[in-house]
């Protein structure tokens, strides 16, 4: 093996490692901070982690926000029209936040409440994130299942 | 009957792509002057076609052409007459044709200035461009043309996405596209070398009268201006949109790893990594294959992006176009673009081999690493943008990972870059004194160290992040200071710096600004969400904050509820802050504006949350977010100047210069002294 060759088989060599290292760093990393979106009916079927974080999608119900009197603490139902599940904020509420409108939020369930730490909506008003009209399909699925 | 001439001249402008592709590529083949003539005229033609079409578009905009369904979807009768310019790329069919308007304005410049470049060169490259701007115009032809009539005329139109009605907006989808369209040239530069290589038999080293060779040896120095042009309107792209998402979005930060952020930054990411290796190549010879590959996908991540953003097949706040079948014909496009220049690649690189040797420790190595982190920072960012269609394609269920995953990995991934970059710079090719780098970079090191010191004993209360910013910043800062004063020096005036070499040295600086900006604001922000009551003060970050109530205010097209706020430094008044609410009369969307007292060590940034007694008609209290972001324009400063060293690094007259005769050995010439240096 001539010099070059060994210096290039080295040099190889360490980018391969280096390659390695990031593609094991990067699924850890994956594996760390994935979250998975659920729909209220896969909460209350059990189909959400317990004690750790994940995302809920859904329609705010109509009429059911309600706010603390005295802080930033806010209260309202997250419905995909067939189980519904209340959810607790604190904080300020997204411009498109509204009753009817369909929404992300991130955090953990609580004693059957979910606690958010952030609450999504969409910019366009006309516009359904595709995971929350999945969600809602997959509900509707599940219920005529059931129902049958 | 004018949105059908417009219609009309795209179609001629297709035409005269397919002419532009066609007979140059076919004329370079044979070796046919009079087919090669035609490139030049075919760009020129197409070029005015496409500003009609777009002239066209503007012009039903400004005169308020509700009969076409593009301007009645996207703007209204009181619409500000600024603000109708900027509504022709407020969507997609628009901003597609904009898109277009600005490929053939880089084809034009390049057909302009590189009149001095081998004519069968010039043919590829004008015949790959005009390979993506077929494709393009018959896309914007086939699903998305902003020419269709909605009859009968609509009395007023819909609206603008409030969100972009904005001064900030009017600017950064221009030169975010520039930045993407730009990586085309560089794109059609790979690719000319690619195809040239062929005609000099197996191997291109041999000699060969046409100078196909030598094409193949220099086309890295004349793609690197239209590179680091390309690159430094990215950056001024994606600083624009950092900072337009800043002050509009209402939320105060400056980076979401969103979906169409990603979309930007990992052909700026790619575009980096190229920016370097193209400065080995054409001065060492080295990493050729490399280059060709990395042009290759800067241009193909620029397309991803397009891709991501218009077919809605991501969510994201940016999503606001959504049609699976264009997602197809992007994807389609996409595909033969990669898979054909990947599989030209594959047949052609191992001729382009070649490069002189290095030693472990040289500037080679360190921008092999630098190229090696950026692009492994793509690929990251890549799987985590993508992750949420793998997830489903898979069957996993609907998962994605957050900002906590990009910011993990990125920050991992760059620090080496931080560590490293100092060095840069005062390392030689093929063999560096790592001693004499280390000497120099000594004080350096310990300044940043007792700056660390000083911060944290200065304010206690700074955390790690911040005394790492202040330390990774000096360093850099200090670390290029110290090389360019070496120069200064070491060179004899008039020879000091070169345009290439001041760019790098100023880019370099905006590195150390942007870090300072990022960990500093990261680590001592103080942002909180605050119940105001009429009149009632609240300290925020040491200062009192009052509100004053609200008022309404009415704009051109909108009616908003306009808080007043004091800030007060003990008794001192240092700011009145007007943030808004407002709700457009068009489509009755809710826009936030917050208002911010901007400063160079410290910006305060408050806006508006929602009434919270509703019984009060809004005159009770409200919810006010409050922030106090210290160094937070050094962010963008940061970019600005990465964006300067971009563009006079391009300047350097080096790349104007005449390419040396046929005669001299081709893949590997010998550096003239002029280049050796540094």
């Amino acid at each position: 093996m001539t010099p070059t060759r060994k210096r290039r088989l080295i040099a190889v060599g360490l980018v391969l490692l280096a390659v390695a290292a990031a593609a094991t760093l990067t699924v850890f990393a994956l594996g760390k901070y994935q979250t998975y979106l659920y729909s209220p009916s896969e909460v209350l079927a059990g189909k959400a982690p317990a004690g750790a974080s994940f995302r809920l999608g859904g329609v705010v119900l109509e009429h059911s926000l309600q706010r603390a009197p005295d802080s930033l603490k806010v209260a309202f139902v997250v419905t995909d029209r067939f189980h519904e599940l209340p959810v607790e904020y604190t904080g300020i509420l997204p411009d498109l936040f509204r009753e009817g409108q369909s929404i992300v939020a991130t955090g953990r369930l609580d004693h059957g409440r979910f606690v958010a730490r952030e609450v999504l909506a969409k910019h366009d008003e006309t516009y359904m994130p595709k995971e929350v009209a999945d969600a809602i399909a997959k509900a509707k699925a599940a219920q005529a299942h059931s129902a049958r | 009957m004018l949105p059908e001439l417009g219609q009309f001249a795209l179609v001629l402008a297709l035409l005269l792509a397919l002419v532009q592709c066609a007979l140059p590529l076919y004329g370079a083949w044979r070796n046919d002057p009079a087919l090669i003539a035609v490139a030049r005229p075919a760009v020129a033609g197409q070029a005015v076609f496409v500003a009609l079409a777009f002239g066209v578009l503007t012009y039903a905009f400004v005169s308020q052409d509700f009969s076409v369904a593009y301007v009645a979807q996207n703007s209204n009768r009181a619409l500000p007459w600024y603000y109708r310019f900027s509504a022709v790329w407020g969507a997609h069919e628009g901003s597609l044709l904009l898109w277009i308007l600005i490929l053939n304005v880089w084809s034009v410049a390049v057909a302009a200035f590189s009149r001095r470049l081998p004519a069968v060169l010039m043919a590829r490259v004008l015949g790959v461009l005009g390979i993506i701007a077929a494709g393009f115009l018959s896309f914007t032809l086939l699903t998305s043309n902003p020419f269709l009539r909605h009859l009968p005329a609509l009395a007023d139109g819909n609206d603008l996405n409030p969100i972009l009605q904005d001064p900030g907006l009017i600017l950064h989808p221009p030169m975010l596209y520039t930045g993407y369209v730009g990586f085309s040239v560089a794109f059609a530069f790979a690719i000319a070398a690619l195809l040239g290589g062929a005609e000099s038999g197996p191997d291109p080293r041999a000699a060969d009268p046409a100078g196909t060779a030598r094409d193949l040896a220099n086309w890295v120095r004349w793609a690197r201006p239209w590179t680091n042009v390309a690159w430094a309107f990215l950056t001024l792209g994606i600083t624009l949109g950092s900072w337009w998402a800043y002050y509009t979005l209402g939320w105060g930060g400056w980076w979401f790893w969103d979906p169409v952020e990603n979309a930007s930054f990992m052909p700026w990411l790619i575009g980096t990594a190229l920016i370097h290796s193209q400065a080995v190549t054409e001065k060492r010879g080295g990493f050729r294959a490399w280059t060709i590959l990395l042009s290759i996908f800067a241009f193909s991540l620029s397309l991803l992006g397009t891709f991501l953003v218009r077919s809605g097949v991501l969510t994201s706040v940016h999503a606001f176009a959504s049609d699976p079948k264009r997602g197809l014909f992007i994807l389609a496009f996409l595909g033969g673009v990669v898979g054909g220049s990947l599989a030209l690649y594959a047949l052609r690189a191992p001729r382009v081999a070649g490069g002189k040797p290095f030693r472990l420790l040289s500037r080679e190595t360190l921008l092999l690493i630098n190229n090696l982190l950026f692009a492994c920072a793509a690929a990251t960012v890549l799987l985590g943008t993508l992750y949420p269609l793998i997830g489903e394609a898979i069957g996993a269920g609907r998962i994605s990972v957050g900002p906590p995953y990009f910011g993990f990995l990125f920050t991992l991934l760059m620090l080496p870059v931080v560590v490293l970059l100092p060095f840069g710079p005062l390392f030689r090719w093929a063999a560096a004194d790592a001693r004499a780098a280390l000497r120099v970079l000594r004080p350096v090191l310990l300044a940043a160290i007792g700056a660390a010191v000083l911060a944290r004993i200065v304010a206690p209360a700074l955390p790690l992040r911040g005394l790492v910013g202040v330390a990774a910043s000096l360093w850099v800062g200090l670390g290029i200071a110290l090389y360019a004063l070496k120069r200064w020096r070491e060179a004899p005036p008039g020879r000091r710096y070169t345009a290439e070499m001041l760019g790098m040295i100023l880019a370099h600086f905006g590195v150390a600004l942007f870090l300072a900006g990022v960990l500093i604001t990261e680590a001592t922000s103080v942002e909180s969400d605050l119940r105001f009551a009429p009149d009632a003060t609240h300290e925020v970050g040491g200062l009192d904050f009052r509100f004053r109530g609200v008022t309404r205010a009415e704009g051109p097209n909108y009616l908003a509820d306009e808080g007043t706020i004091e800030v007060r430094d003990g008794e001192r008044l240092i700011a009145t802050l007007h943030p808004q609410k407002r709700q457009y009369v068009g489509g009755g969307q809710i826009q936030t504006k917050a208002a911010i007292a901007p400063g160079v060590l410290r910006d305060l940034y408050v806006a508006l949350g929602e009434p919270l007694d509703e019984a009060k008609q809004g005159n009770g209290a409200w919810a006010v977010r409050v922030y106090v972001k210290p160094f937070v324009r050094w962010i963008w400063l940061g970019g600005l100047l990465m964006m300067c060293g971009g563009f006079i690094a391009a300047a350097d007259r080096r790349f104007r210069a005449l390419p040396e005769p046929a005669a001299a050995p081709a893949p590997a010439a010998p550096a003239r002294p002029a280049e050796a240096r540094a």
